[in-house]
């Protein structure tokens, strides 16, 4: 198990040290720094074996996480849980900073205390240990209290207190979806997906039951072989099949797998429901069709056309093609039908802005590159035309088909409960080659 | 809260004020104190001598404050074991708190001083805790006894917290359970055969109830737990798998890895006909892809071990190639592994897309990315056929950016290519040769020089490429080295005649001025094999290579069937077995897969291998060294007793070869010549007529005195060691007498020509000589066999120059077991003619009264070299316009530091017989004949710069196939 955990600055000097197990000496934390944060070339490996001591690290901003182990650690674990603790730490104190570390050491001894038992992960839920860890001494609590604050850290729904009350039961839906595209120059999807998220906030009294529904080809399938036939013409038209989907450990994960039905008791505040993935049929908000030429040995001609492909009554936003520049470009001449565009050197591309674009429209940019001659035998890689836009729907084709909640003790019902869904569609990594 | 303050104080006395602070009275300056101690303790400073300070601050209701104490203890209670009991009582009192939080806190944290005292204490307090009222006291306890465990095991067990621990996994709390597991599974690690966990179907029922309770880490150690059990029968298995596979959908990596790693274990007993066991291949599919959505440390992680599980199940993602397309912004350490694993998939329904891919990698930024892209094609047409026309057009194309470290890892693969595909794609060799020079790293030199070696037939020039790398021989790396040697032997057994003085030089380098034992004991294994039985060399060395197939570097089989066991540990991720980087006695267990069950299912359970590549026969793997390895691993290293005496005669002549020509000149005298005319050996037939001139160590000035005194002893050496204790002992004595007394004698060597073994006991070992115009064959017979032999005979195969027996093999008295005898064979030259190939081949066959044994052996063209071969200047002249032009041969003699004159006496002694000489702008041309006994006239022309140790040699022969000999018989005679 993880034998101990330390937190460096980009200098590398120790912010936070703890460790846990016997077998990790005080001289693991300058090992770390000296081989990894101080090595001459850049760090080729999340996982670095130092004198048979194995450390895992994360990099966030300027914050070094490292974990150092001697034996054979559930590794996906020990990222998981710095991942976690990540996020445990910006729950209680924000972003990630040297500062913000300095500032709150005492506190992130305390949770590293509580959640890390023997290099053991414990219940790393912000929401049941904001219940305890508070800073503040345990001085007030009742018997009761007590008693409530370690079951649940310990029970089974250890991410949700009792005794919640909201004057208003609100809740709201993100379906938040990111399309990745990797295209030909000829125009030939080499591999698309979209990578989606359903994020939830819930404003709910009590131990609400939840029961989520979308649109998802198995289960309309199913329903449409019970149902009449020609609800489930319709309907299957628009369900779509999930490659795959992972769940928040509040879900019930056996209910899902026997009867496909998400059911679960959430968190409370803002939580992440779901990650799915598709495949199939996914709706490519933008095309992007690039056109380079090379004139003699100093001169590049590129022009791009993009073609926005949805509804025309929606509206893209913050659209940004970045096309990427020869190292030895000496300057450039752009000339663009929308929005505005630059040539970067520092970032050796040229970006392409437009504020919002309607569907099936269609722009142009055309850009004379200068090229200083070089005897550079290398030839220019050619990065890929990347792009970045937000859509407002889901290109998946997902839709939230209901959000049900039953709370049997406490007197409200599913219709008191205000719902809000949104869709948002954005760019992952969406690129064409040229 | 500006905590960050307590990190800057460092000024001296600093301790002492400190102290001042935590004996204040005020408590909110106490806790300041307290903080600074944890701040300087974090940066690494030593505060231990505040600790009975600090420890008077842990009687406290301040709940902050004490933890903080608490972690001071954890620190240095093991450096202050004696006042650390000073902390007991709090423990013991805290344990016993109203409050839970505080009861869990004592524990865990005595739990954490390792101090044997405290440990003692530690005891009832912990046996309250196990079985406290609270489930969050419980599972702190839970791992307490772990913690208590690698303090103290026999304690542990002594006290019965074992069982109670066990008792926990029937606990009410899902998290109890979970800690409970994982402690009990760590202290079964370190006792391999106890049977700790005693997982039967009803506590295995108990863990899946609590699966779907627990939290994620729960769960964790759940999964990595039941991965230990091992199913009565499939039913049991299947029904396992089916309570699993939900995990499957969980948000966290960590548990879908475990959960697959369940499931690819359980899977090995699930017959394979069963409808479920479909099912569960497709189901696995899809979480593997979605990890590859996770932070770039995770899909590095699930990298590592798709690449296992595609080795050990490819069925499961052999759809899923394009998930594994590199991304522009991956880090590189994913981009690498994909890589690894796009070429895993890689099939002839997907290469074509694969290959567009790998090609597009080709010319990427990052110089590792791109090499793996560029070994990823080579691999691509090893695996698969129809590819391999495309991949190696591929491959030329990048070989033509000269990109040099493409073009490098190009002539890499395409080595292997050639090992894959023999006789296909050789005609890309010219272009790999203009590409010599820019080849800078070991492997891609190595893979050259094996090219060269082994197609040596096919390249002109093999003999200068090879000889261009042996000039810096010394500054290459081992690597490279081995290659050039075994190249090098290639190229001689395949090119004899020409290129024996590389085959020399290289040997020398190898064995007598390098400091690796390796290269040393590849050179001499060379050596001997050359000098005991070129056939056999032939056929070790120029052995056919068994075809490498399908995939390289695959994992051994069982190691992966171990590493399916830790899948989404360390050591998937590191691809080694826990016990190469675990200390101790953890993780040496050996983890192995079930056995698949059900009668019949039993007969096809091994097809381990087979499943692997999906291909018939398990895939061979190439090794890392190529197959410098293989050469010679099919040698055996220690050689039977009965090739003993082979060893001394081989050595003697590597000591002689090295060193030998300047001593042999300088023992040249008459009384020696005896000797020295018995040497022989076959890789340099050609090296020896010079030396047996009896003028010659007169004119060189050498001492006879010197000869007459060291010439004997060493000759009976080591024939009666034995095996390879004494093999070993002669190479050194030998090499010792070489090096160190340069003036020491010689045994004349004669080389062996008929191993023991392979004439039924008869060893023949034997030389040629040129005596006074008399061509003889000397031979020593030895009778390893327990007979007594007789009835000698001796014939000759038809051969370049009419060799044969000038009489009969004079052996007079029988042969009887462990004798020698020493026989002179005189030789004519009007035998019957034909053309052999190498031209010097002699063919031998030796009857005695037990058969008749055959062997072949080469002489050096010298001794065909007669006394009258001095040319009229005249007919000299004209002679050299007549023959035409295109059969004059030009060769270089490097290195040689004669004048014209001693160069003049040194051929003279040999036959070559200077006519003319002529002296222009400081060189000498001298003009020079020779004559065969066959009655064929050369003519040469050598001529030397003063100053300069180059001589350029032309060579004008009718029969222009002697040229390359000749050439050879001065560069021998020239330098020794």
């Amino acid at each position: 198990m993880i034998g101990g955990l330390f937190i460096y600055n980009h200098k590398g000097e120790v912010l936070i040290s703890r460790v846990y197990r016997d077998d990790i000496g005080r001289n693991a934390v300058d090992a770390f720094r000296v081989n990894v944060i101080h090595a001459r070339q850049q760090v080729r490996c999340p996982v670095t074996n130092i004198a048979r001591t194995s450390f895992f690290h994360v990099k966030r901003s300027n914050i070094w996480l490292a974990a150092a182990t001697k034996q054979n650690v559930n590794a996906a674990m020990v990222f998981e849980f710095l991942y976690k603790m990540c996020d445990v730490m910006t729950a209680y104190f924000g972003k990630l900073s040297e500062d913000n570390i300095k500032n709150n050491f005492v506190l992130i001894y305390e949770l590293l205390d509580e959640i890390l038992d023997f290099g053991y992960p414990q219940n790393s839920e912000t929401g049941a240990l904001k219940t305890f860890i508070t800073q503040q001494g345990v001085k007030s609590q009742t018997k009761e209290e007590q008693s409530q604050i370690t079951s649940q850290v310990t029970g089974q729904i250890g991410w949700r207190r009792e005794g919640i009350k909201y004057r208003r039961n609100e809740l709201f839906l993100d379906v938040m979806e990111s399309v990745n595209l990797l295209m030909s120059p000829q125009g030939q999807v080499l591999s698309a997906h979209v990578s989606g998220r359903v994020v939830m906030k819930s404003y709910l009294s009590g131990m609400p039951e939840c029961k989520f529904g979308m649109n998802d080809k198995i289960v309309i399938d199913k329903q449409g072989k019970g149902g009449s036939s020609d609800e489930a013409g319709k309907s299957g038209k628009q369900s779509i099949a999930i490659d795959d989907c992972t769940f928040n450990q509040c879900v019930r994960l056996s209910k899902f797998d026997s009867e496909r039905s998400i059911s679960f008791i959430p968190p409370d505040g803002e939580f992440e429901l779901m990650r799915y993935r598709t495949t199939k049929d996914i709706i490519l908000p933008f095309r992007v069709i690039p056109l380079v030429r090379e004139v003699g040995r100093t001169k590049l001609e590129v022009k791009v056309v993009i073609k926005s492909n949805f509804k025309p009554s929606l509206l893209a936003q913050k659209i940004e093609v970045r096309i990427p520049t020869p190292l030895n470009t000496s300057g450039v001449q752009v000339i663009c039908m929308k929005g505005k565009a630059k040539y970067k050197a520092s970032e050796n591309s040229i970006v392409w802005k437009i504020k919002r674009m309607a569907g099936m429209k269609e722009s142009q940019i055309s850009a004379e590159i200068e090229l200083l001659p070089t005897n550079d035998k290398k030839k220019w890689a050619r990065p890929p035309i990347s792009m970045n836009f937000e859509v407002p729907f889901a290109p998946s084709g997902l839709k939230v088909r209901y959000l049900k909640v039953f709370e049997s003790k406490l007197n409200y019902s599913d219709h008191d409960v205000i719902k809000w869904v949104r869709y948002i569609g954005r760019s992952g990594i969406y690129e064409t080659r040229c | 809260m500006t905590d960050s303050k307590y990190f800057t104080t460092t000024k001296k006395g600093e301790i002492f004020e400190l102290k001042a602070e935590l004996n204040s009275d005020k408590k909110e300056k106490k806790k300041e104190a307290v903080k600074k101690v944890i701040a300087s303790m974090t940066v690494g400073k030593d505060v231990s001598a505040l600790f009975p300070d600090v420890v008077n601050c842990m009687q406290t209701d301040n709940l902050e404050l004490k933890k903080l104490v608490y972690l001071y203890l954890m620190n240095y209670a093991k450096s202050q074991p004696d006042m650390a009991i000073m902390a007991v009582n709090t423990f013991v009192k805290d344990c016993e708190d109203p409050n839970p939080l505080i009861r869990a806190l004592a524990v865990r944290t005595m739990g954490c001083i390792r101090v044997d005292k405290i440990t003692e204490y530690l005891c009832e307090p912990l046996r309250k805790c196990l079985k406290d009222e609270d489930p969050y006291v419980r599972k702190t306890a839970a791992v307490c006894v772990a913690k208590l465990h690698d303090i103290n095991a026999q304690l542990v067990e002594d006290q019965g917290f074992l069982d109670t621990l066990k008792d926990l996994i029937s606990d009410s709390n899902p998290m109890v359970v979970a800690n409970a597991v994982a402690a009990l599974s760590e202290i079964a690690e370190s006792h391999p055969n106890s049977n700790l966990l005693d997982l039967n179907p009803q506590s295995i029922n108990k863990l899946l109830t609590a699966l779907n309770e627990c939290t994620e880490w729960g769960q964790i150690f759940i999964l990595d737990c039941l991965a230990n059990y091992t199913p009565r029968d499939d039913r049991e298995s299947q029904s396992i798998c089916e309570r699993v596979t939900p995990r499957l959908s969980h948000a966290n990596s960590a548990v879908v890895l475990s959960a697959v790693k369940v499931l690819m274990k359980f899977m090995e007993m699930l017959p394979k006909d069963l409808d479920y066991y479909g099912t569960l291949l497709k189901k696995l599919a899809p979480p593997l892809v979605t990890l590859l959505s996770a932070e770039p440390e995770l899909q590095y992680v699930a990298l590592r071990n798709i690449n296992l599980i595609v080795q050990k199940r490819p069925e499961i993602l052999k759809h899923e190639m394009k998930v594994f397309f590199v991304k522009y912004n991956d880090p590189i350490y994913v981009k690498l592994e994909k890589l690894d694993i796009m070429i895993r998939l890689a099939s002839q329904a997907n290469i074509a897309q694969v290959l567009a891919e790998l090609k597009e990698y080709a010319t990427e930024v990052d110089v590792d990315f791109v090499r793996k892209a560029v070994r990823a094609i080579g691999r691509c047409a090893i695996k698969v056929e129809q590819s391999a026309e495309r991949c190696v057009s591929t491959l030329l194309d990048l070989i033509q950016t000269k990109v040099n470290y493409v073009v490098q890892e190009a002539i890499v693969v395409i080595k292997d290519i050639f090992r894959k595909y023999p006789n296909k794609y050789e005609s890309v060799i010219a272009t790999l040769c203009e590409n010599l020079d820019s080849l800078d790293e070991p492997e891609a030199r190595a893979a050259m020089i094996w090219i060269v070696g082994e197609y040596a037939e096919r390249i002109d020039n093999a003999d200068e490429l090879l000889e261009s790398f042996l000039e810096g021989f010394h500054d290459e790396s081992t690597q490279v080295q081995l290659q050039l040697l075994t190249a090098i032997v290639k190229l001689f057994l395949k090119k004899p005649t020409e290129t024996q003085e590389l085959v020399q030089q290289v040997l020398s380098l190898a064995t007598q001025d390098s400091d690796n034992p390796d290269l040393r004991d590849r050179g001499y294994i060379y050596w001997r094999l050359l000098s005991t039985d070129p056939v056999a060399a032939k056929e070790v060395v120029l052995a056919e290579k068994p075809l490498i197939s399908e995939e390289t570097d695959l994992i051994e089989p069982t190691l992966l069937d171990e590493l399916i066991c830790h899948i989404g540990t360390l050591a998937s991720v590191y691809h080694k077995p826990p016990s190469a980087f675990v200390e101790g006695s953890r993780g040496v267990q050996h983890k192995r897969l079930p056995a698949r069950a059900g009668s019949g299912e039993s007969t096809e359970s091994p097809d381990v291998g087979q499943s692997v590549g999906g291909a018939d026969a398990p895939p061979a793997v190439i090794p890392s060294q190529g197959d410098l390895l293989g050469d010679l691993l099919n040698l055996d290293l220690a050689p039977p007793a009965t090739t003993v005496p082979a060893v001394p005669a081989s050595m003697q002549m590597g000591a002689m070869d090295l060193l030998g020509g300047g001593l042999d000149s300088l023992m040249g005298d008459e009384s020696e010549t005896h000797n020295i005319h018995q040497r022989m050996e076959s890789p340099s037939p050609q090296s020896l007529s010079e030396y047996s001139h009896p003028e010659l160590g007169g004119d060189i000035g050498g001492s006879p005195a010197i000869g007459a005194g060291m010439g004997a002893p060493p000759a009976v050496m080591p024939a009666s060691l034995n095996a390879a204790v004494g093999g070993g002992l002669g190479d050194l004595f030998d090499l010792g007498g070489g090096v160190g007394m340069p003036t020491g004698a010689f045994i004349p060597p004669k080389t062996l020509w008929l191993p023991a073994m392979k004439a039924k006991g008869l060893e023949i070992s034997g030389t040629f000589a040129r005596r006074s115009g008399v061509l003889q064959m000397d031979l020593s017979l030895t009778n390893k066999a327990l007979s007594v032999m007789s009835d000698f005979a001796i014939q000759f195969n038809r051969n370049s120059f009419g060799l044969a027996p000038a009489g009969p093999l004079q052996v007079l008295t029988p042969l009887t077991p462990n004798q020698t005898i020493d026989v002179a064979l005189p030789l004519s030259t009007v035998g019957p003619i034909m053309k052999m190939e190498p031209l010097t081949n002699l063919q031998v066959a030796v009857k005695n009264n037990i058969d008749v044994f055959y062997f072949s052996c080469q002489y050096p063209i010298s001794i065909l070299f007669v006394e009258d071969g001095k040319m009229d200047r005249q007919v000299f002249l004209a002679t050299w316009k007549d023959i035409p032009n295109d059969n004059e041969a030009q060769f270089q003699i490097k290195d040689c530091h004669l004048n014209s004159d001693a160069a003049t006496n040194k051929l003279q002694s040999s036959n070559i017989f200077t006519i003319a000489k002529r002296t222009v702008d400081g060189q000498d041309m001298l003009y020079q004949s020779i004559k065969l006994t066959n009655g064929i006239w050369i003519l040469a022309e050598l001529r030397v710069q003063a100053g300069s140790p180059n001589y350029v040699l032309s060579v004008k022969c009718r029969a222009s196939e002697v040229s390359q000999f000749v050439y050879q018989c001065y560069e021998l005679v020239l330098k020794n």
